[in-house]
């Protein structure tokens, strides 16, 4: 099927919650509010005549100041039955960054949502495992957004887990034979 | 004799143990740290650590322009890094617009396979070795080191190549190249043929492998399985045949798939790609055409040296195009290539200046680590090795 025509399906179906579509290079991205996001992507994977059953990629895009949303989460599907693709947009502002949690339709939106809350700050209600995944836990602040600076918050301010570690190296070199 | 038994298991006192795999421990293949929680020598529950070489690659990404990312990219599976190189080009030239020249596809084509050869080969090396096999590793580094040594005869590095170019590639194939290459494809069956001897039918490796980690097709697809691991569980899906890329759609190959979904599926899956690997690149040299290597779009293509040096309009595109970048149109793409590990998806948003405004790498390997639980409990400690072998991640990849 072609995109605009999977655009148009997910139009119909969800009058209300449909805000834009946009097509660019053959790829059609499909801009929804994030209410009934969970109901959208159920419709999706369950209707035989679209039958996402393949969520290729979950990420996070940060609109700082460009956006009245400030966040963009990204479903990227793919049916491997029909061969076609969609980007599902769902916006979540800054003041509440939360959004359902897509991990019962699709499993392997685990680990996505857990990465996207890690480095976006987005939370994702109903997950089964909540954590921060590629950073370790205590750290502070969400790097992929764009105000956080490229090269850290600065070295008077390192991450203590780091000078934990720096501490305790020092402490093992301190090494005493006994007689 | 029953209640003996029962008797005596009364009488034991047992409880649940656990250990933590890794992030050094060499089956683990790199940084990957599982906590397991034992009882007996069944796995209870499996957690999966990641992250220990989080270098920021999408951020970094997003300060970068597009031609001076592309180093980023041989740093994400740094075993395949050809194949890096191809999938984030071929995503550039897809967001600027254009396309590269017929030779350039086809040397594309042709060194992305022998970066899934070198890949597939270490695969089977460190796997087989995992599980107990020495001389399989052998045999399969020796091998590997000729195409490394190929990589250095094309452009000069073994490892981290950066040899595509945005458009293009940066230099065009020697003859001396092309025949020693298709010297190493002549005698590669019979390599081939040395390891399968090895493995395929001997008792012990079956014994490992065969209903190991068992996963079906549906599951394997909602759990998002990409490459080889997805293939095993006979889903015929690859991003080669289904969207070509470069020249896929002008050379014949197989997509070999499994039937159950066990290790031992997957395992002839990739033994059956590296075969059809080699047939795609005897093909390319056969096929090779003559003509440009890079596209003419001197907008969006960094112009060749030798031009550079004498034309003051080509420095001038050089000059804009390293500091400031290119002009490019807003909007966002995806585009998937298929990696030796699985698919690599590159996702760009552009805001219309010479950086990407986000750059998401969708890493296969991030995906396959996900699903370990799911294939390690329930079975054996001995099998957790088995299944961290078949997944073939690359950790460089998963944590980016």
């Amino acid at each position: 099927m072609e995109p605009a025509e999977i655009a148009e399906k997910i139009k119909e179906q969800f009058p209300d919650e449909f805000l834009e579509v946009r097509e660019f290079r053959g790829q059609a991205a499909v801009t929804v509010k994030k209410g009934r996001l969970v109901d959208i992507c159920r419709y999706l994977h369950d209707e035989p005549s679209l039958f996402f059953d393949f969520l290729v990629d979950l990420c996070g895009v940060d609109y700082l100041g460009k956006k009245e949303n400030r966040f963009v989460v990204l479903y990227n599907l793919y049916s491997v039955r029909h061969r076609h693709r969609i980007l599902v947009k769902a916006e979540v502002p800054e003041a509440s960054p939360s959004i359902d949690t897509v991990v019962p339709i699709w499993a392997g939106a685990n680990w996505h949502e857990r990465e996207c809350f890690d480095l976006f700050g987005i939370t994702f209600n109903g997950h089964p495992d909540l954590r921060r995944i590629l950073l370790p836990e205590g750290w502070e602040g969400h790097p992929l957004r764009k105000d956080y600076p490229v090269k850290g918050p600065g070295p008077d301010q390192e991450w203590k887990g780091f000078t934990e570690v720096l501490a305790r190296a020092q402490r093992y070199k301190e090494f005493e034979w006994d007689e | 004799m029953d209640n003996l038994f029962e008797e005596q298991e009364k009488s034991f006192e047992t409880k649940q143990l656990t250990i933590s795999l890794g992030p050094q421990h060499p089956a683990t293949h790199g940084v990957l740290r599982l906590d397991l929680l034992l009882d007996g020598e069944t796995v209870v529950k499996c957690t999966p650590y990641v992250g220990y070489l989080h270098r920021g690659v999408e951020k970094l990404g997003e300060t970068k322009t597009y031609f001076a990312a592309l180093p980023l990219s041989d740093r994400l599976d740094y075993i395949s890094s050809m194949n890096n190189n191809v999938g984030y080009v071929n995503a550039v030239e897809k967001l600027f617009g254009i396309e590269a020249p017929e030779r350039a596809k086809f040397i594309r084509t042709m060194v992305a396979e022998m970066g899934r050869l070198s890949s597939h080969i270490i695969w089977l090396g460190t796997h087989v070795l995992d599980i107990g096999a020495t001389t399989p590793f052998l045999l399969a580094m020796a091998s590997r080191e000729k195409i490394l040594d190929l990589f250095e005869i094309l452009c000069g590095a073994r490892l981290t190549v950066s040899y595509p170019r945005v458009g293009g590639v940066r230099n065009d194939v020697t003859q001396e190249f092309l025949d020693r290459l298709y010297e190493y494809v002549l005698e590669f069956p019979a390599r081939m043929d040395d390891y399968e001897t090895l493995v395929t039918e001997n008792r012990i490796w079956k014994d490992r492998t065969v209903d190991i980690g068992i996963i079906s097709a549906e599951e394997a697809v909602n759990w998002g399985l990409t490459g080889g691991t997805l293939r095993g569980s006979g889903v015929d899906y690859d991003v080669r045949r289904y969207a070509p890329y470069d020249a896929y759609d002008k050379v014949e190959f197989d997509v070999p798939v499994g039937v159950k979904g066990d290790c031992y599926d997957r395992y002839l899956v990739r033994i059956g790609e590296m075969r059809q690997a080699n047939r795609i690149i005897k093909q390319c040299i056969e096929k090779l055409p003559a003509g440009p290597i890079l596209a003419d779009a001197p907008k969006f293509t960094l112009p060749p040296k030798d031009l550079i040096l004498k034309d003051m309009e080509h420095l001038i595109h050089q000059f804009i195009l390293i500091t400031k970048g290119p002009t490019v149109p807003e909007g966002e793409v995806y585009v998937g290539t298929e990696v030796p590990k699985g698919e690599l998806g590159f996702y760009f948003v552009s805001d219309g200046t010479g950086k990407p405004y986000r750059m998401r790498v969708r890493a296969p390997s991030f995906v396959h680590a996900s699903v370990m639980p799911r294939l390690c409990e329930g079975g054996l400690i001995a099998d957790v090795i088995a299944n961290i072998g078949t997944i073939d991640i690359v950790l460089g990849e998963c944590d980016r």
